[in-house]
């Protein structure tokens, strides 16, 4: 006797609570392969899982068993050649070779690396691990200018486009019941009577007359219940919706990027890099995010994706035409009020000396306000000129909405960014 | 013409392509024939299941539902990415214990493999767990699910009470010093889930109880001191059992973590049996499997395609690759067990004059019977050292070497001839004693009235001393134990090394 079951709907994921311990046992390994997976990898190909590898002594499980030493004795398949008492000569310092151990279990267990992959959902959360966009709660409740509408339940009165028609149809039909109730119990009542005086071939005359009146009766009371009304005014029943204010899910990502002869091929991919990471982490917060593109020499202009990266023109540097172009796109495209700016700004430091001031200026007293965050990076190994000791100054004195950090080589990247959007522990209580 | 159709008409089914009416029509027929042969089985459960879920299986060392653990994580990491690249192919299936006997068919096998692995897993399998001796005595089939159930939701309850941190810890350790978590000797009283739900708690306080009653530091006024003498040897006899001893005695244990001690115990018991009769276990399963199919054949319910598929995927199972070639990895247990059981059938029914020298028991005799009697009441040890014969020796050209670590060669000690028969059949046996193949490590003393510390000691046995893991698993003993724990390797009566808790450091 044998039951057959079919098990294939059943969850196929029973191990995923153990994947997950598992995971969180050895997150500080992973989060050290996620991190030189992010600096590795070529920029397109972020947005997937990796392959981590543990060294296999880490996760090892201990048990007692026997070590190596003493005499071993194991019996082999195969024999070709040998016979009793035959020596065979173990090779030179390995530590005796596979032939003659004595623990045939202890064998094969090289020093391989464990290695298992990451789904790209895991892997980005290890990126992120930790990391928090700065003055989002304030954001969200201040400055809520969008609504969406929220069903609150069912009520009776409304417009004819709410008409809840199930409701309605429920409630006429009870109606309908309790009007007729009573008639039709009694319908029920006189139909039985008149079955048994029918019935009742030796009934009198006498009887025969109250068929008559019952038969009046009858299509009396089939006439009353025909008559209640199938829909009444009061059965019917309106979709309720009240307006609920919604944050707003929606933010743009401002790229501004120095395109001046200065700047490298190698400068502007660790820019890149930097733009991926804050654009993954945006898309981890916000529904909809556009990015906009503005790159710059002496005059700044919004580009497509392609263009900002690869093309290359030679020329001066005047960092505020970006600012200025920005300012302008906000007011003309993004209202603060319904987007949730954010900007990073990739330059190798150059720039004309007096517009450095300008761009202090503009940052004070119109980005700063409009942006959620700005951030600025610096790619060079030089020193730091006048536009770095400009933003110093806008930092010092907006230190929530704004920050500014220095990257030399593509190794800086995640880290820099780590503490870009470190989560400070006070932001959580604004 | 006609016969040869009426004979097709008699075929469960043709082609590759499995349905659960086929599968139930081959279990009947299976089971029909089984029962004719003998074979006493549990009710059969089959599963028809995906291969992620087999992984699932694989991870959770087979059982149906299992407590949770990283390891088995780590387990199913790597099954999986096995898997994914090609390195390994699922197993055909995973049979479990139980009664009803839980069988896993893989949705993605055609009907040759389906069939296959019911006549393996729920007629061969099953009626070894029925019939074997130790798993009469050490595992009770019918409360194994309810346990799981138990052991689940326990660990499960004291991860929300005490932290997943916590309890993790506490099933490292055991899990460290599950091997020495079984009992060798005594015989054990399986209960069911409501029974072992009712003595926990009454468990739980009476041994805090007995241990707080052990560790009294009271000053109890009269004694002799004789009598103090005698207390102070504390285990009063080795304890082997090394679990068992920590649940009843360590001092700090909190009540939980000696439940969780006892979850790990009996899942090292329950497993005791199946790492004693490999080779029994897997040859029994593949006797039966290519007996009931090729029985199969001959009444005309499959056809030669059937058949031939069949006997390659039995060659491949029962294979035995040479010492010298890349595949080796020891010796497969299902070729060796198969080898016995069909040796002893050939035995039985055509006999030659060696066998009647060295198995006067078995020339002759019905086979069934004889098979019967070596499945019942045997371990891989005992098994071949009393059913091994001359002619599988041969077969598999075995031949035996002893490695001194001291010299710098190996010794062919016996191989295939009349010479080295018995010393070779020894010599494989010992192979599967597994207080040949585990150390032997003994709880030896407690220092009841000083610093509690407390003493293991290791027998060396042919010179063998512990392997690199031995500081790891003593910290770990440590770890349940609570105070110092110090590791003594003896060699008959001389020290040979000591690990010593104190000076390894936390875990």
């Amino acid at each position: 006797m044998s039951y057959i079951i079919d098990r294939r709907l059943n969850g196929k994921h029973k191990s995923s609570v153990n994947r997950q311990r598992f995971l969180r046992r050895y997150r500080e390994h992973i989060r050290k392969a996620v991190e030189e997976a992010v600096n590795k990898r070529s920029i397109q190909d972020l947005d997937r899982g990796e392959q981590i590898t543990i060294p296999k002594r880490d996760i090892h499980e201990p048990h007692f068993g026997h070590g190596k030493g003493g005499v071993g004795s194991v019996v082999h398949p195969g024999n070709k050649e040998f016979s009793t008492g035959d020596r065979i000569p173990k090779p030179e310092g390995g530590g005796g070779g596979g032939a003659g151990q004595g623990n045939a279990s202890n064998q094969g267990e090289g020093e391989d690396d464990f290695v298992f992959q990451i789904s790209q959902e895991e892997f980005l959360n290890f990126v992120f691990e930790d990391l928090a966009l700065p003055n989002l709660v304030r954001k969200e409740l201040k400055e809520i200018k969008e609504f969406s509408l929220k069903h609150a339940g069912i009520v009776s009165e409304g417009t004819p486009s709410k008409l809840n028609i199930v409701r309605s149809m429920r409630n006429a039909y009870a109606r309908r019941m309790v009007m007729s109730s009573s008639s039709r119990k009694k319908l029920a009542e006189l139909e039985a009577e008149r079955d048994a005086i029918l019935a009742d071939s030796s009934a009198a005359s006498e009887e025969k007359a109250k068929l008559v009146w019952l038969d009046e009766q009858i299509s009396l009371l089939k006439q009353k219940i025909e008559k209640t009304p199938f829909l009444d005014t009061y059965d019917l029943r309106y979709n309720h919706h009240v307006k609920e204010p919604r944050p707003s899910s929606k933010a743009v990502m401002f790229c501004i990027m120095d395109v001046s002869g200065s700047m490298t091929q190698e400068t502007k991919n660790v820019a890149k890099r930097f733009f991926i990471l804050l654009y993954l982490f945006l898309n981890r917060n916000y529904e909809k995010i556009d990015v906009v593109f503005i790159r710059h020499h002496t005059s700044a202009k919004e580009v497509s994706e392609e263009e900002f990266f690869y093309s290359r023109e030679t020329g001066g540097t005047i960092v505020s035409s970006a600012l200025r172009l920005m300012e302008k796109i906000v007011k003309d495209r993004y209202s603060p009020d319904q987007w949730n700016i954010y900007a990073a700004q990739a330059s190798d430091g150059d720039n004309w000396d007096d517009d450095s001031r300008i761009c202090r200026k503009l940052m004070e007293e119109e980005l700063v306000d409009l942006v959620q965050y700005f951030t600025y990076i610096e790619i060079t190994p030089r020193d730091h000129q006048s536009l770095w000791h400009a933003y110093e100054e806008v930092q010092t004195n907006h230190p929530k909405s704004f920050a500014m950090r220095h990257i030399v080589e593509v190794g800086d990247i995640y880290p820099v960014f780590r503490d870009l959007f470190q989560r400070r522990p006070h932001e959580s209580n604004q | 013409m006609s016969r040869t159709s009426s004979k097709k008409s008699d075929y469960l089914s043709q082609g590759p392509d499995w349905t659960f009416e086929l599968i139930q029509k081959y279990d009947e027929e299976i089971a029909k024939i089984a029962a004719e042969f003998g074979l006493d089985t549990y009710p059969n459960q089959i599963e028809v299941i995906s291969s992620e879920q087999m992984m699932d299986a694989y991870a959770s060392v087979g059982m149906p539902l299992g407590y949770h653990h990283w390891s088995y994580g780590k387990q199913f990491l790597e099954v999986e990415q096995n898997y994914k690249r090609g390195r390994m192919g699922l197993a055909y299936e995973i049979v479990i214990n139980s009664s009803p006997c839980i069988a896993y068919l893989m949705e993605e096998n055609n009907m040759m493999m389906q069939a296959l692995v019911i006549a393996h897993a729920c007629y061969g399998h099953n009626s070894f767990f029925k019939g074997n001796y130790l798993f009469r005595t050490w595992t009770d089939a019918t409360a194994i699910i309810d346990y799981l159930v138990f052991a689940k939701r326990y660990i499960l309850e004291c991860e929300e009470k005490y932290g997943i941190e916590e309890v993790e810890n506490t099933i490292d350790s055991c899990h460290a010093l599950m091997n020495f978590g079984v009992d060798r000797y005594k015989r054990p009283v399986p209960i069911s889930m409501t029974e072992e739900k009712a003595r926990q708690d009454e468990r739980e306080q009476i041994l805090q109880q007995q241990v707080n009653d052990l560790w009294r530091t009271i000053p109890i006024t009269e004694h002799s001191e004789e009598e103090k003498k005698k207390e102070r040897l504390f285990p009063s006899e080795p304890q082997e059992n090394l679990l068992y001893f920590l649940e009843k005695n360590a001092p700090l244990l909190k009540p939980w973590q000696r439940e969780i001690i006892r979850i790990v115990r009996k899942m090292a018991q329950y497993f005791y049996p199946q790492r004693q009769t490999q080779v029994m276990n897997e040859g029994w399963a593949s006797f039966w499997h290519y007996t009931l199919m090729n029985e199969l054949y001959n009444r005309g319910k499959v056809d030669e395609g059937f058949i031939l598929e069949f006997l390659q995927s039995h060659t491949n199972v029962v294979f035995q690759p040479s010492f010298d070639t890349p595949y080796y990895s020891g010796i497969n247990p299902y070729a060796l067990g198969f080898a016995i059981y069909s040796d002893l059938k050939r035995m039985c029914e055509e006999p030659t004059d060696e066998d009647r020298e060295w198995f006067p028991d078995v020339v002759g005799k019905p086979w069934l019977e004889v098979l019967d009697f070596a499945m019942r009441n045997f371990k891989d040890e005992s098994f071949i050292l009393q059913f091994l014969s001359p002619k599988v020796m041969r077969d598999f050209r075995f031949f035996g070497v002893e490695n001194d670590v001291l010299e710098s060669f190996i010794e062919v000690k016996e191989i295939h001839n009349d010479n080295g028969f018995q010393g070779l059949r020894q010599r494989l046996a010992q192979q599967y004693n597994l207080s040949y193949r585990e150390p032997n490590i003994q709880v030896q003393k407690v220092n009841l009235y000083g610093d509690r510390s407390l003493i293991l000691k290791h027998t060396m046995d042919h010179g063998r001393p512990l392997n690199d893991d031995t500081i790891e698993v003593v910290k770990h003993f440590k770890r349940l134990w609570g105070f110092d724990v110090r590791l003594e390797s003896w060699e008959g009566d001389q020290l040979a090394q000591v690990y010593s808790s104190d000076t390894l450091g936390e875990l």
